[in-house]
């Protein structure tokens, strides 16, 4: 029989097995270490992704590569170290272009499904944007590489019956990923494949055919929850008090206005808010320019040209709180698919190239009228300082009206996980 | 010794070694049965070099010599950014665009070369004649500019130079011919008698002592000189060197350090070019000490020049019989030593990136599940120290404790090899005794109007006037904050951008990350970003802020020591430099307007007017 060790997790105390790595045995004593790399059977475990970051004996470390050992203190549920895990996952999502609306995988993604878990509205880093290539040369897998977050689980995982990789890391640096191997893939028996494409954490590899067959409802996270709404209870810098008129701006910048569209479904809400609110500058009431200040302004979408950056700068100026709502908003959202391509290349497809192009038509629209394409799509928080973010494609109404309420009038709320999770 | 003699038995050839040659015995196939995929960075350095690139044959061919998978090997080719997948021209040009180079007229002499050879960095002009690439510090700090051709050495280049080097190689001279000798420029050595790492040396000086030593002597010696890792991570070696002689697996394994990849750093170069001879001592010392049976020397690929100067040495040792069986006239010890060349990249430096790299694999640094004393090499106990652990150690035995122990301060005794470059007049190698403040030794070296120093390169700390008096150390006493030096100090004097320095960094560590964990590979590249963003001017102060904080949550969480010091000099220099970055930075005004270039952004798009 193994041999068994005290430690500690949070403060409390645990009799272990000797020897067993972190994550397996926060686990078993029903504490949850979040971790995207970590598959129970890979031994060493791989240590890629960094989610598992705890604090060991009072050092930052990776639960997952670490042992349990005689003594051991290990911290899991600070609101540094969640903080710090949360980071890493944003991090994911910053690097790769995530899109999770056009995704075959959503709703059985692993990346996708810590997103929610660890309730992340929005990545506080830039979103990176690199022009990445989708692979469809191998006979049964598409590999996108967009999707991927290098988690090393294919490779050392997948191998054909002679034990010859399929996948395998290229290149190093920012320029790193996962390369297939066309001739072994085609070796694999399609169950090889297919289990290929469920280990991977998001939906880089996908098994063509395959990909769909689970249908809403089924999917391996539709269900699944161990939380019914957020611990981080959205902070407001006013008291609750009496609910005095407000003034709300709001638009659409490089936006669809869907999330326009959302805040009218809040059906009978909206005689509320015709009592305590009255709308300025808005595509509600169709004012041009703001006629005086507003208390808060929504702003739907993203940057797309010159005259969204003055309407937004305008907003900056006349608003006292600015709140992005939905992603296009917070990072670029859908107008953003743009900006992994070049911005010449994108207009000669558009306008020079396109072979529905009218005869003779074919040139660059270019007039002092028209608004100025940026070089790409720019998320709000980039161009102005932005107070809030409300997520979602589109958000719910209920979560855009709660979350005003909170900055207008200091009212609590929290968001639950059905009104938080979209897919 | 008596561990030696199991080794051999354990090998199962004792009865055959007496009918063969010392030589086929003695090599690491045989002794630590390696298997043949770690060929494989030798067999690519065959194609490379004949070739000037490796084929999608050839890669088939490894493929199914080693029984891999086509793209396992296309993964290990193109990790290493010395090997080339198109035709890399006759003459390969590697142009440093280290900081230091870039202070020396980096953009001057990439012009010149572009000029002289017509081809744009990063490519091969339409002759296939010259190509022409960027590479990170070739540690030749001293005298930038410098290139590789050919992985021959060009040092402080000029126009003028440039044009009559690429003349002569158009009229077909060879480039050993032409090709400079950089000089050590060793311009200092401690005070007291001859210093520790240049005084003489005759091969075997240290051999005769070990037997008398015993394997326990000299892990007290070591222990005595507080002798450690001179890689900048300063674990004690006698720990190292016990831990291994410890472990029960046989065989074992010892690998010198000689990846000297952090920029700035050329000391291992010069140790290398004057004492190779130390060198090969001081691993013999380990292995005898530990009960190994195989040396390597992990070589960086920008030092292939020094390749046949330790080739030479290493014959020499066995010629005398120093190295092989028997070695040195210890019964029982066989050992022996190959250098193994790397082929572009910092990470090798990393001890278990490096034993990957040996193996035959990327150089992406393992877990710390094992340390490498226990699963190194092959899953093999290995010792890996640096080039400058291995030379002292051989000084301490040839010394002794005692005369070895007079340098230096009784906590941190010795002396130090520091690699001087930037804005002074006298860049090159000080050997200081520990002790030495940073004020003597800039003024050694006459450093010019010093303001922002970088100690042990990028990934080591910022000095600033502040820091003058402080001593450079191992080990510190309560009173002075002593500074812990790896082996470099870059100088930077007022008129030189904090913002362009960071920036330099954050490109080499952007493309240096071996891309195994997400803080590395992800965080540096938006820390690039973020600094790109400050050197356009459109960073606030809450930008600063979040350089701040992102840089330790990337330290927090890395794999490795790549990861963790990346950003060590980013947030140093903006508590040290923090007036700097104040007036580089946009004040937030009152309606929080973020600046933002609109014209630039805008100035793609007005291409289409017309």
């Amino acid at each position: 029989m193994a041999k068994h060790v005290n430690i500690t997790i949070d403060g409390r105390s645990f009799l272990v097995e000797e020897g067993k790595n972190l994550v397996t045995v926060a686990q078993e004593n029903g504490i949850f270490i979040p971790s995207l790399c970590y598959f129970d059977h890979i031994d060493p475990p791989l240590g890629t992704c960094r989610t598992c970051t705890c604090k060991i004996n009072g050092k930052f470390g990776p639960a997952c590569t670490t042992k349990a050992t005689e003594g051991l203190t290990l911290e899991v549920n600070t609101e540094e170290l969640k903080d710090t895990r949360k980071a890493l996952v944003e991090m994911m999502f910053a690097e790769g272009n995530h899109i999770c609306p056009s995704c075959e995988k959503s709703g059985n993604c692993d990346l996708q499904h810590m997103g929610y878990e660890l309730g992340i509205t929005h990545s506080r880093f830039p979103h990176l944007f690199k022009d990445r290539m989708i692979d469809y040369n191998s006979k049964r897998m598409v590999m996108e590489h967009n999707r991927c977050i290098k988690c090393l689980r294919c490779v050392v995982e997948v191998f054909t019956d002679d034990g010859k990789r399929v996948f395998n890391y290229q290149c190093r640096g920012n320029e790193t990923y996962v390369g297939v191997d066309y001739e072994q893939e085609a070796r694999l028996t399609h169950e090889q494949a297919v289990n290929a494409m469920n280990i991977c954490p998001t939906g880089a590899i996908i098994v063509r055919g395959e990909s769909m067959a689970k249908p809403f409802g089924d999917r391996k996270f539709d269900q699944t929850s161990h939380r019914e709404d957020f611990d981080e209870k959205p902070k407001s810098t006013r008291k609750p008090g009496k609910k005095t008129p407000k003034v709300i701006g709001t638009v659409s910048l490089a936006g669809c206005f869907g999330c326009h569209m959302s805040l009218l479904d809040i059906d009978t809400e909206l005689l509320d808010i015709v009592q305590l609110v009255s709308f300025n500058k808005s595509p509600f009431t169709d004012f041009k320019e703001f006629t005086k200040r507003c208390d808060i302004g929504i702003i739907e979408g993203g940057c797309c040209n010159d005259e969204n950056v003055e309407t937004l700068r305008k907003f900056r100026e006349n608003c006292d709180v600015l709140v992005s709502v939905g992603e296009c908003a917070i990072w670029g959202g859908l107008p953003s698919l743009r900006n992994m391509v070049p911005l010449g290349e994108c207009l000669e497809e558009a306008y020079l190239n396109c072979v529905t192009n009218e005869v003779g038509s074919n040139v660059v629209p270019y007039d002092e009228d028209l608004p100025k394409l940026l070089d790409r799509v720019y998320a709000c928080s980039e161009i102005v300082k932005i107070d809030y973010n409300i997520p979602g494609c589109p958000p719910d109404a209920q979560h855009i009206w709660k979350a005003v309420k909170n900055i207008l009038w200091g009212e609590e709320y929290s968001v639950l996980y059905s009104e938080f999770k979209y897919d | 010794m008596k561990k030696a003699q199991m080794n051999a038995g354990q090998n199962g050839s004792e009865k055959k070694d007496d009918t063969l040659k010392s030589d086929d015995i003695n090599t690491p196939q045989n002794v630590l049965s390696e298997p043949p995929r770690t060929q494989m960075l030798n067999r690519l350095w065959e194609f490379q070099q004949s070739k000037g690139f490796i084929s999608d044959s050839d890669i088939s061919t490894l493929a199914r010599e080693y029984d891999l998978s086509v793209i396992e090997v296309e993964g290990v080719v193109s990790f290493y950014h010395f090997f080339h997948r198109t035709p890399a021209g006759k003459f390969t040009i590697y142009l440093n665009n280290s900081m230091t180079s870039e202070l020396k007229g980096f953009r001057r002499m990439l012009e010149a070369f572009e000029h002289e050879t017509g081809a744009v960095a990063g490519s091969v002009d339409p002759t296939g004649t010259f190509g022409l690439f960027l590479t990170p510090c070739i540690g030749l700090c001293d005298q930038e500019p410098a290139a590789l051709i050919n992985f021959y050495p060009f040092t402080n280049l000029n126009t003028l130079k440039i044009r009559s080097v690429i003349t002569k190689l158009k009229k077909g001279v060879p480039v050993s011919k032409i090709c400079d000798h950089p000089d050590s420029h060793i311009r200092y050595t401690s005070t007291k008698d001859e210093g520790v790492f240049f005084r003489e040396f005759n091969p075997g000086d240290t051999l005769l002592k070990l037997s008398r030593m015993g394997p326990e002597g000299v892990i007290d010696v070591m222990r005595d000189s507080k002798l450690a890792g001179r890689g900048g991570a300063f674990y004690p070696t006698w720990m190292k060197w016990q831990a291994a002689a410890e472990e029960e697996k046989k065989p074992k394994v010892v690998i010198c350090n000689a990846d000297e990849g952090e920029p700035g750093t050329f000391k291992d170069r010069v140790l290398m070019n004057e004492v190779p001879e130390t060198m090969i001592e001081g691993m013999i010392a380990c292995g005898y000490t530990i009960g190994a049976e195989y040396g390597f020397i992990y070589l960086r690929g920008e030092y292939r020049w020094l390749k046949a100067k330790i080739d030479k040495a290493l014959d020499l040792y066995r010629e005398k019989g120093f190295l092989g069986r028997h070695c040195g006239g210890i019964s029982g010890f066989h050992f022996d030593i190959r250098v193994q060349m790397g082929a572009g990249s910092y990470v090798c430096g990393e001890e278990t990136a490096m034993i990957e790299s040996l193996e035959g694999k990327r150089g992406e640094p393992r877990t710390k599940w094992f340390f490498p004393v226990q699963k190194g090499y092959l899953q093999l106990p290995t010792v890996v120290n640096n080039v400058e652990t291995f030379c002292a150690a051989a000084r301490v035995i040839q010394m002794g404790v005692k005369e070895y122990t007079r340098y230096g301060l009784p906590k941190s005794p010795g002396t130090k090899l520091i690699s001087v470059s930037g804005d002074c007049r006298l860049p090159g190698i000080y050997e200081i005794e520990w002790g030495m403040t940073l004020k003597e030794l800039l003024d050694l070296c006459e450093a010019d109007d010093p303001w922002y120093i970088q100690e042990s390169g990028p990934s080591g700390t910022v000095l600033g006037l502040e820091d003058m008096n402080r001593p450079i150390a191992m080990f510190g006493d309560m009173f002075t904050q002593h500074i812990r030096c790896g082996g470099a100090v870059t100088i930077f004097n007022k008129r030189r951008d904090i913002t362009q320095i960071l920036m330099n960094y954050a490109n080499f560590y952007t493309s240096e990350s071996c891309g195994i964990c997400t803080p590395c590979r992800a965080g540096n590249f938006i820390i690039q970003r973020k600094l790109e963003h400050l050197q356009n001017g459109l960073a606030d102060a809450d930008d600063l802020e979040d350089l701040r904080k992102w840089s330790f949550l990337i330290r927090n969480t890395s794999r490795c020591g790549l990861g963790k010091t990346a950003n060590n000099s980013l947030v140093i220099a903006l508590d040290k430099f923090a007036d700097y970055f104040t007036d580089h930075i946009t004040p937030s005004d009152k309606v929080q307007n973020r600046k933002f270039d609109l014209e630039s952004a805008t100035h793609e798009y007005e291409s289409y007017k017309d």
